[in-house]
């Protein structure tokens, strides 16, 4: 089974059997992760460019290792130390990087469609590693595929999103792609942090944290940002924190085996405890893990792999 | 040089005349109007069939020069309004320099006289360097032959300010164009606050942003008795707000755009830029209320606020991306397709908002066809259907998200105190 799309913008336009084929691939991925001998063929010849405008630890990472541990070319570059810093427009890079042989540019940029723009302007795939609010397709299918590998299934779970759902493409990325594989998607946050309409994704919208987590077999807490504060967007990090901070009491109004995820990185104390954040029940250090095997399937996957199962 | 148009029908804003009429026009004015007219000249037009309407005439545009003629000049401009059957045509201040003094406003007549297709009235600034500062020489704007003073696109945030403005130009007799925008809500928004900008993580424009300032110039205008015109309102309460003003007989006149009746949010799907405006494409209750306006009269005219930019301004990111379209060439159409085929006006209507209503506005003797009037006339076939080529455009820029679109409506002719610009729907 191939792909229906050469590009990974989003999760929005991505078909529930493409999610699902992703993650049966990032299962094999894992074991590879897992395993003493990181490196296989199947990347060989081939070559992944990283293109970052925003400063990022683990999605770069994890896509250079993954792009490494299948053999490939990888390289990268970052907005402050190449020509984007003396004034070069986005698509005069891309095009720069696209005619050196690259097969795959993964962007990440700060403004929303910058790599659907991209992808209209070159001949390599393109996949967002995240575009301002809008989407950061490969942490929802990482965060999808930690639900999926522990549970079987997303279809019938509860989760929550707690935080800036505003300013928040982890958010949107999540609620396109759980509400797609059946999940009941409940979000929380300051009423001044929530994008307008968006119940009518199928998200429920909750003005409590208690009210979201309820019963949740998941539940996701959000960076904040402390620049939200200054423009008036909520009181004082210590507000925020209590109303909307995840502690060990609050997890208590969830199912018994919930699952506790953050996209990181983490402010301790902020909008999670330390105890939660390290808890037993919390799976923000597998996220990370799986965050490389997901790489992995969609570097693999873009550049025509097979079935896993078919070059075993 | 001598032209007799011949079985048109001639459409002025008060009336449909029932039968076909010569008109024949003289050096550059009309000097007969009969149902046969049999004289030797150097040009017969065969109208029959068609609409003779008098020139349009656009009370918002942007014409670039001076500073940004890559984008496009007087001389363009001038070629895509006449293209689009605009004989006059009011230019916004945001040029570089920005008019708003004596000299730019002088610069830019003299221009047009000499290379300009169409009349070109400019508008001045209402502050100097459109900075919300500090009042620009109105008066001397005023008499080197600005028509109104606007500080379109960066409007004015001080509301005492704008109060003295109204005040002073008010003693002018010279027209204050607001556009309504309150930049501390507008709050870096790029598109319309809804579904659709939730769905793209783009920052949204909520409506309020305009209707807070329309709020704020009805007031202003009702307080000082003065009156003041709402550029390119977008929404249903921006629509309501007047109508009220209305009533109460504050002195208000508004306009919308073509493409705020024609589009909605969802035009921008895609991360398409030549649908990024300012005001943003709304909803369709939005467009419905629009409709509704222009219906009943509260939207007094339709202006084009042909906004051209180059290629490499729109072929950005989105939030990145210059606001507004190319307005000139898809107006009429558009409006003869959306309101007049529909039937929510009648082309008399039409007319009215396209010609002589907004040369009410901006003082102008135009916008009738008449014996003795000057010879600015746009024939129509409004039967004729096409295909919008935007790389067909005579504008320098083709930023239009009219692209495609399958209209009713084509110029025929253009004609420009007596002189044939448009023949045939070509450019002489």
């Amino acid at each position: 089974m191939e792909l229906k799309s050469k590009h990974i913008l989003g999760i929005r336009d991505m078909s529930a059997e493409d999610i699902i084929h992703i993650l049966n691939t990032t299962k094999e991925m894992k074991k590879i992760v897992l395993s003493d001998k990181k490196r296989v063929p199947y990347l060989q010849g081939k070559t992944v460019v990283t293109l970052f405008y925003e400063n990022s630890t683990r999605t770069r990472l994890s896509f250079e290792l993954a792009a490494k541990y299948m053999g490939a070319n990888a390289a990268n570059i970052s907005a402050s130390g190449s020509s984007v810093a003396k004034g070069e427009t986005l698509i005069d890079t891309g095009r720069t990087i696209d005619v050196m042989g690259t097969d795959i540019i993964v962007i990440r940029h700060s403004m929303s469609g910058a790599p659907h723009l991209l992808s209209k302007n070159i001949s390599a795939s393109v996949i967002n590693a995240g575009d301002g609010m809008n989407e950061h397709p490969t942490q929802a299918l990482l965060d999808m595929f930690t639900i999926y590998e522990k549970r079987g299934s997303l279809e019938g779970m509860r989760i929550a999103i707690v935080g800036d759902i505003y300013h928040s493409r982890v958010a949107r990325s999540n609620i396109w792609g759980m509400t797609k594989l059946g999940a009941e998607v409940c979000i929380a946050g300051p009423r001044t942090l929530m994008p307008k309409e968006i119940e009518k994704t199928g998200a429920k919208v909750f003005d409590s944290i208690q009210e979201a987590i309820i019963d949740a077999d998941v539940v996701m807490s959000l960076r904040i940002q402390l620049e939200r504060q200054k423009s008036g967007l909520f009181p004082s990090p210590r507000e925020y924190s209590k109303f909307f901070g995840l502690d060990e009491k609050r997890v208590k109004l969830a199912k018994p085996d919930v699952l506790i995820m953050h996209p990181g990185p983490v402010n301790k104390g902020l909008e999670i405890s330390s105890a939660v954040a390290e808890g037993d029940k919390s799976v923000i250090d597998e996220q990370v893990t799986n965050g490389v095997a997901v790489r992995m399937a969609l570097l693999y996957l873009l550049t025509g792999g097979k079935e896993i199962a078919d070059i075993n | 040089m001598r032209i007799l148009i011949k079985n048109g029908i001639i459409v002025n804003a008060e009336q449909k005349m029932e039968t076909t009429q010569d008109i024949l026009i003289d050096n550059n004015k009309i000097i007969k109007i009969n149902s046969t007219i049999d004289e030797q000249v150097e040009l017969v037009i065969d109208a029959e069939g068609k609409y003779v309407l008098p020139g349009l005439v656009d009370a918002h545009c942007h014409l670039r020069e001076p500073g940004y003629e890559y984008k496009e000049d007087i001389e363009s401009g001038t070629r895509s309004a006449a293209a689009g059957g605009f004989t006059s045509i009011a230019c916004m201040p945001n040029t570089k320099p920005v008019v708003d003094n004596q000299a730019i406003v002088k610069f830019i007549i003299d221009k047009a006289r000499n290379e300009g297709y169409v009349n070109v009235y400019p508008i001045g600034a209402i502050t100097k360097g459109l900075e919300g500062k500090e009042l620009a020489e109105i008066g001397e704007l005023k008499f080197a032959g600005a028509v109104a003073i606007s500080d379109d696109g960066k409007p004015v945030q001080n509301a005492s300010l704008m109060k003295k403005a109204m005040q002073y130009a008010s003693m002018f007799d010279i027209t204050v164009i607001s556009h309504c925008e309150d930049m501390d809500l507008l709050d870096g928004g790029t598109m319309n606050e809804g579904y659709q900008a939730t769905t793209m993580g783009l920052r949204g424009i909520p409506a309020i942003a305009e209707e807070v300032m329309v709020s704020r110039e009805l007031l202003l205008a009702e307080y000082l008795n003065a009156g003041v015109h709402i550029a390119h309102i977008s929404t249903e309460r921006s629509v309501d707000l007047i109508r009220h003003a209305k009533k109460r007989g504050v002195k208000v006149t508004c306009e919308t755009c073509p493409h705020y009746f024609t589009l909605t949010e969802s035009a921008c799907e895609g991360f398409n830029t030549f649908a990024k405006m300012n005001p943003p494409l709304r909803i369709q209750k939005d467009v419905d209320a629009i409709l509704e306006g222009i219906k009943d009269g509260t939207i007094d005219i339709i202006a084009t606020d042909h906004a051209p930019h180059h290629i490499d301004e729109k072929n950005v990111e989105f939030e990145l991306a210059a606001n507004g379209i190319v307005g000139f060439e898809t107006a009429f159409a558009l409006s003869y397709t959306y309101l007049v085929k529909t039937g929510v006006i009648t082309i008399e209507q039409l007319v009215n908002k396209m010609s002589l209503k907004p040369s009410k506005i901006l003082g102008l003797n135009k916008g009738v066809i008449q014996e003795g009037r000057v010879a600015d006339i746009t024939i129509v076939d409004i039967n004729k259907k096409y295909t919008v080529d935007i790389e067909k455009f005579k504008s320098k820029s083709k930023n239009s998200p009219f692209g495609g679109f399958e209209l009713y409506g084509t110029i025929e002719y253009t004609i420009v105190n007596g002189k044939l610009i448009v023949r045939d729907g070509i450019f002489m």
